[in-house]
């Protein structure tokens, strides 16, 4: 790994200047609400930054649900893996193995 | 005219017995071509039932073309296709003939005119591509296999009953309109259902994908939900209940799909969630909403298709597919990591890229019949669609932290066939006229305008916001090694483990019963023998000589008697 060559997102600045980016696009589309005349077919989009703000609050919402969901959800990830095995066969998982990927 | 009469599936069929007969470069020029040889032919075909014959007394049409099914031809060429040079570097025959016949099973549903075809080829589909999941040859696949196998025979069978019953009410087998009328409605919507990944049906999905093999998960994305979307809008445009079905088929996969470690199956996930949007479009019923679902319908089969080919090409080169155990990828595998961007922005619906110019078609049609809170809900499903699929694939892939992989780009066939499809995504979503002209009806709709750019530009880059924003706080859930619990808990351990401890309560109150008798009878033997041993005993009792002597003077009377009558 020491003489690796550095790529693109290795030096904390691009991925700064990447977020910075964002964060400048993000401004321009909220201030772009206020600009540009749309057409709006339901009175909910009248509201100033409904989008945007739906869009944040949104995703907020689902990774918050979404990780709650892990207490009762979440097992270890050879939960299901003795199904409908018998003795021999666990025997022979140690011979061959249970993940083959060169399909 | 006889080329007319060639159903699309045959060229497919065909092709499938050439390459279990070949190898090497002689079956790989004969796989390639076979599409692009059938995909021109279809381009000839006019619109018309083109074979029929009578079977007993039922007229049955096994090749029917109108714009509906010309479409979904067309987009299962491409997927063939696409799916075909990607694997080109397989060699095992029994995934290179299993995918012709599935690919030619989904061509003959979507030509099938009637609903007795439709049944064949609806269990074609799942007889073949089991094959696509058993060719990972782990056990692991094998159990999933079954599992998929299982449920899409019973959503066959459930529409060989439907038909049964349709033919019976009707008088006719052809495959129109049916509507939710009468027991046959009903049956064959819900074998629609299962094929189409209902909720609570939609486990063999996410179940199956990800365990198949690399290519095979390619095959598969694109043509068994499809067949199910073109059935749905063949048979039930307008029926209500699909619209809130296909709202919550959005929203609640993205939900397992944010804390999904294993990345095929966040895009199983994701795929549950594109066709909950067509089926939402086929609910509405409207010219828009319809145009919106096919096209959406069209447009998936190739942006799902590449992402399952970047995942499948992280798979193949690293031998890993969980998030958990990548990262940093971007940095040898550039051109997948570009290609998966693009797939990643059209599943997104950005602007320029294939998804929004479908999607939007739905959403609109959402809010012009009046269906608001759906209308909500598709609006957070796009935002979390961004979210898990355009945010979380490429990001913990190719980059988030390093794991320090260091493998090159996939092969050469499989790169190519990821640019056709990145190719096609961009094309469609720059010019989309060319895919609407393809469309049923002609509702002049154009993307393209500045409230729509604009509304979904900030939906979307606020959402990425949401993302960093969650990032940088810590609080976006890592990718950890775990199994997550979903509906197939229900059949895979509620339900065996319930029959377990149903069936061990019978065994224990048998023997107990069993015991409880046996005790009982022994009790009641040793009071009689008690009873009646010794020398007072019914069984040691001494008896005159005379008793027996009168006694067989009774029988000699009742044989005299016996010999009376009888004369």
């Amino acid at each position: 790994m020491e003489n690796e060559k550095t790529y693109l997102f290795d030096k904390p600045e691009n991925v700064k200047r990447l977020l910075h980016i964002l964060y400048g696009c993000c401004g321009l589309l909220f201030v772009l609400d206020f600009v540009i005349h749309r057409h709006v077919m339901h009175s909910w989009e009248n509201l100033w930054g409904f989008y945007p703000l739906y869009g944040f609050v949104g995703c907020v919402v689902l990774v918050l649900v979404a990780t709650w969901m892990r207490t009762f959800l979440m097992r270890p990830e050879d939960y299901y893996a003795d199904e409908g095995k018998t003795e021999l066969d666990k025997k022979s998982d140690a011979q061959i193995g249970e993940q083959n990927v060169d399909a | 005219m006889w080329m007319l009469e060639i159903p699309p599936f045959l060229p497919f069929f065909i092709g499938a017995l050439i390459a279990a007969v070949t190898r090497g470069t002689l079956r790989n020029v004969i796989m390639v071509a076979i599409p692009v040889v059938s995909a021109f032919h279809l381009w000839t075909v006019p619109e018309g039932v083109h074979l029929q014959f009578a079977f007993l007394d039922y007229q049955l049409n096994p090749y029917r073309a109108d714009k509906l099914s010309l479409m979904f031809g067309y987009v299962f060429h491409i997927a063939a296709f696409i799916a075909i040079i990607y694997s080109l570097h397989v060699r095992d025959t029994v995934q290179q003939v299993a995918a012709m016949l599935y690919a030619g099973s989904g061509l003959g549903a979507v030509f099938a005119g009637d609903l007795l075809t439709l049944f064949v080829f609806w269990e074609l589909l799942a007889f073949t591509s089991v094959f696509l999941i058993w060719a990972r040859r782990t056990r692991r696949s094998y159990a999933a296999g079954m599992r998929y196998l299982i449920i899409q025979v019973l959503s066959g069978v459930i529409l060989l009953a439907g038909a049964l019953f349709y033919a019976a009410e009707n008088g006719t087998l052809a495959f129109g309109y049916i509507g939710l009328e009468g027991i046959a409605g009903w049956l064959i919507f819900i074998a629609f259902g299962i094929k189409c990944a209902f909720p609570m049906a939609h486990n063999w999905l996410t179940d199956a994908y990800p365990e198949a093999t690399v290519t095979g998960t390619v095959f598969l994305s694109a043509f068994t939900t499809k067949v199910a979307v073109y059935a749905l809008a063949r048979g039930y445009p307008g029926t209500e209940l699909l619209v809130y079905i296909g709202a919550v088929m959005t929203c609640f996969p993205i939900f397992f799909a944010v804390i999904e470690n294993d990345l095929r199956r966040v895009l199983a996930y994701s795929l549950i969630n594109q066709v909950g949007f067509m089926v939402v479009g086929i609910g509405i019923g409207t010219a828009l909403a319809l145009n919106g679902a096919i096209s959406h319908a069209f447009n998936d089969v190739i942006f799902k298709g590449l992402l399952f080919m970047s995942m499948g090409a992280v798979l193949h080169m690293t031998g890993r597919i969980n998030g958990s155990d990548l990262g940093g990828l971007y940095k040898t595998m550039p051109k997948t990591t570009v290609l998966c961007i693009v797939g990643a922005a059209s599943i997104s619906a950005f602007p320029l890229f294939s998804g929004f110019v479908s999607k939007s078609m739905v959403m609109s049609a959402a809010l012009e019949n009046g269906f608001d809170w759906i209308w909500l809900m598709l609006l957070f499903a796009s935002a979390g669609v961004f979210h898990h699929a355009g945010i979380k694939i490429p990001y913990f892939a190719f980059f988030a932290h390093d794991s320090g992989i260091r493998v090159s780009d996939p092969p050469n066939n499989m790169l190519l066939a990821m640019l056709i499809a990145a190719v096609l995504c961009i094309a469609i979503g720059v010019y989309p006229s060319a895919l609407y002209s393809l469309l049923p009806y002609d509702t002049g709709y154009n993307p393209y305008d500045a409230t729509h750019v604009l509304a979904q530009t900030q939906l979307l880059f606020f959402s990425a916001l949401a993302f960093v924003w969650l990032n940088l706080k810590g609080m976006y859930p890592p990718e950890l090694h775990s199994t997550n619990l979903d509906f197939d808990w229900t059949y895979r351990r509620l339900l065996p483990n319930a029959l377990r401890k149903t069936f061990a309560v019978i065994w224990q109150a048998d023997l107990a019963m069993r015991q409880a008798f046996l005790v009982r009878l022994n009790g009641g033997l040793a009071f009689l023998s008690q009873r009646h041993q010794g020398i007072s005993g019914l069984l040691s009792r001494t008896y005159p000589a005379g008793s027996m002597v009168m006694w067989v003077a009774v029988i000699l009377a009742a044989y005299l008697f016996l010999s009376f009558i009888t004369h």
